[in-house]
């Protein structure tokens, strides 16, 4: 509402730019209140609603209200500052309607996940909300489990990515699952194995088009140099990574490097044509759309790096 | 086709009693007649009004000469209990659960008046784990099979159920999965521990609970004993609260129990008789478990009314720690000290 904010006299509810909390009202003073008051009535009406519950989840536990006034907001100097992260062909992504988006997966922690939501959220013109599939370790673990619920994430199995894809959701799934994300460094940018196509007979049984996302840069932010394989079995987890920095620095070693991030949003890859759910019991086109997507993904990784002039910068 | 003589087993436990009276109201329906073991409580007698009360275990055969004299050609099956306490501990629970309805069915089975058969069962017999699908539809695949308590009876019975719908093809079956139930009056586990003063948690996990209301509750097993509903439902109300956020709305602090402890002090509320939770309860309160309710819907053209609207009535009967109105002067009185201004600020 850019004219009424220009004569003072009307002031949004909430303000265009998501990094705002909600600001109040006018208030019945002659002088508005200025700018910072605003934020603090914002930031206490929020206090407010976390006490009393007043807060509304959908059936996915996905909780709009924190994930946009707690979770997203500490990430954007990461996506702005610390990786810098470019995004191309955002405008293959539709306003509205469902879709898939499929990425490669790399760097340790799933921080690509993170950034390619904050990329939808705050740069797709329609603010889209990314709903990513997780792993089944995810929903395991204490205080994990919750915060990827809230902030709109659900089990990766096609119950959920059928109903979230039929409800007009944005969809994102990492195929490669662990396999990708604690790959060695020396196997940067090789896609590996595409789990067993679920996400495409998903989309084909949704009539829904997957969009073929490339990520560059998240690769080099924590290098495994090493995988502690003992460790691993002993903690339950996948891998437990050996970084340049970690567990050398300890805590320390969490800071990721400064890598300079290109997330390249393909042209999508209509599904609904091929036929449903009858396409979706056919495993030759299943597999062979899978190899199309991955394909896709792959070429468009090693032009991306053949365009980039340094990890960094 | 409209019963004409309705048997409804569990009778002179809330729900039981509230069907039956409801039943007994409906001038279509010739004779309603009341099953339990104990007789219904003095206070609910003039709400069964026409109601006839049989004082009959239905672990004993005497049940299927009830149901041949009285010509019974609609049974609401609701004696499925979900708490041990209440039944006198587990091995009594499991009897009348498992035994009683084999029992029963064995007499409907046996019974040529039978049209109707509607059995009220739970969405607990989905287990509760990490690997759940986020909503679980009828004929979802569970992840954990229950293995303890009332879910596990839950399974067993339902079992039996599908045994006896196979040998009777003849007879309509409703079976009804009911998510939890809330309301101003109904007493269930759920209802006792967000009445707690400080109500426990587990650390680290918040779950998506589903509730359904109590009058919604019996007018679906209504509806169901009326018409001619044949199939598996999920009954609850669309939506989902988070666990957390259901405590905040009762205004009571909670308090996260390390998951190693918890059961420890399951044990110890146990024993201090202030909540009877068995151990697939206290999966429920990390992993929560959701159904859809669409079929349902789509089948009677209704449905019981949302999550948060259920919890709501609950809200109203419990008097909060922590009023909303108080939290709602703080921040009004927070804002003006800070900002100094007279007139209130609000978001």
């Amino acid at each position: 509402m850019p004219e009424a904010r220009s004569t003072g006299n009307v002031i949004p509810l909430r303000s265009e730019e998501p990094t705002d909390r909600p600001v109040p009202p006018p208030a019945a003073v002659a002088a508005p209140p200025s700018a910072w008051e605003q934020k603090l009535a914002g930031g206490l009406a929020f206090v407010r609603r976390r006490i009393t519950g007043d807060y509304e989840i959908d059936d996915f536990g996905y909780d709009k209200d924190l994930t946009e006034h707690v979770l997203l907001p500490p990430l954007r100097p990461l996506y702005d500052k610390w990786f810098r992260v470019e995004t191309r062909g955002l405008d293959n992504v539709p306003d509205a309607g469902g879709a898939l988006i499929v990425a490669n997966h790399s760097g340790t922690v799933p921080v690509d996940a993170l950034m390619t939501t904050l990329a939808l959220h705050d740069h797709h013109p329609a603010k889209r909300n990314l709903r990513l599939l997780a792993a089944d370790l995810v929903f395991q673990l204490p205080v994990v489990a919750p915060v990827a619920r809230k902030s709109g994430n659900t089990l990766a199995c096609n119950a959920d990515a059928e109903r979230l894809l039929s409800t007009d959701e944005l969809v994102g799934v990492f195929p490669e699952g662990f396999k990708g994300i604690g790959k060695p460094f020396s196997e940067r940018y090789k896609l590996q194995r595409f789990g067993r196509g679920g996400f495409v007979s998903a989309a084909l049984r949704t009539g829904k088009p997957i969009i073929p996302v490339s990520i560059v840069g998240a690769e080099e932010i924590y290098p495994i140099l090493g995988n502690s394989k003992t460790l691993a079995r002993l903690l339950g987890l996948p891998y437990v990574p050996i970084t340049p920095l970690f567990p050398l620095l300890g805590p320390l070693g969490a800071i990721p490097l400064p890598s300079k991030w290109i997330i390249e949003f393909g042209e999508p890859i209509e599904t609904a044509h091929l036929g449903g759910s009858a396409a979706a019991e056919d495993p030759m086109l299943v597999f062979n759309l899978t190899d199309q997507v991955r394909e896709t993904i792959q070429s468009t990784l090693y032009t991306l790096l053949m365009q980039r002039r340094s990890v960094f910068f | 086709m409209k019963p004409r003589v309705v048997l409804v087993t569990g009778v002179s436990r809330y729900l039981g009693t509230r069907l039956a009276a409801t039943l007994a109201a409906d001038p279509s329906i010739e004779r309603v007649i009341g099953v339990d073991t104990v007789p219904p409580r003095a206070e609910a007698l003039p709400q069964l009004g026409r109601t006839e009360f049989v004082r009959a275990d239905i672990r004993n055969p005497l049940i299927a000469k009830v149901i041949a004299q009285a010509e019974v050609d609609t049974v609401v099956h609701m004696n499925v209990i979900a708490t041990p306490l209440g039944a006198g501990g587990r091995t009594a629970m499991k009897e009348i659960n498992v035994i009683g309805t084999m029992q029963l069915l064995a007499a409907c089975q046996k019974a040529p008046s039978m049209r109707k058969l509607v059995v009220k069962s739970t969405t607990a017999v989905y287990g509760s784990s990490s690997r759940d699908p986020a909503l679980f539809t009828e004929d979802a695949e569970p992840k954990a099979l229950p293995k303890s308590g009332y879910a596990k009876d839950a399974v067993e019975v339902e079992g039996y159920v599908r045994g006896f719908g196979r040998r009777r093809p003849d007879v309509t079956l409703s079976l009804l999965r009911f998510t939890n139930f809330i309301g101003p009056v109904i007493e269930t586990p759920l209802t006792r521990y967000l009445s707690l003063p400080v109500v426990p948690t587990v650390l680290g996990f918040d779950p998506r609970i589903q509730l359904c209301h109590e009058d919604d509750g019996i007018e679906v097993l209504r509806r169901c004993a009326l018409g001619d509903h044949p199939g598996i439902f999920n009954v609850g109300g669309t939506g989902v609260l988070l666990l957390s956020q259901a405590i905040r709305r009762v205004g009571r602090p909670s308090f996260p129990v390390p998951a190693p402890m918890v059961s420890l002090v399951a044990g110890a509320f146990r024993r201090a008789g202030l909540v009877d939770f068995s151990p697939e309860q206290m999966r429920y309160l990390e992993h929560g478990r959701v159904a859809d309710v669409s079929r349902l819907q789509r089948e009677l053209g209704w449905g019981p009314r949302p999550t948060a609207q259920a919890m709501q009535t609950f809200v109203e009967r419990a008097p909060r720690i922590l009023n909303p109105e108080t939290v709602a002067a703080a921040e009004t009185r927070l804002l003006q000290a800070l900002t100094r201004t007279k007139e209130p600020v609000r978001a």
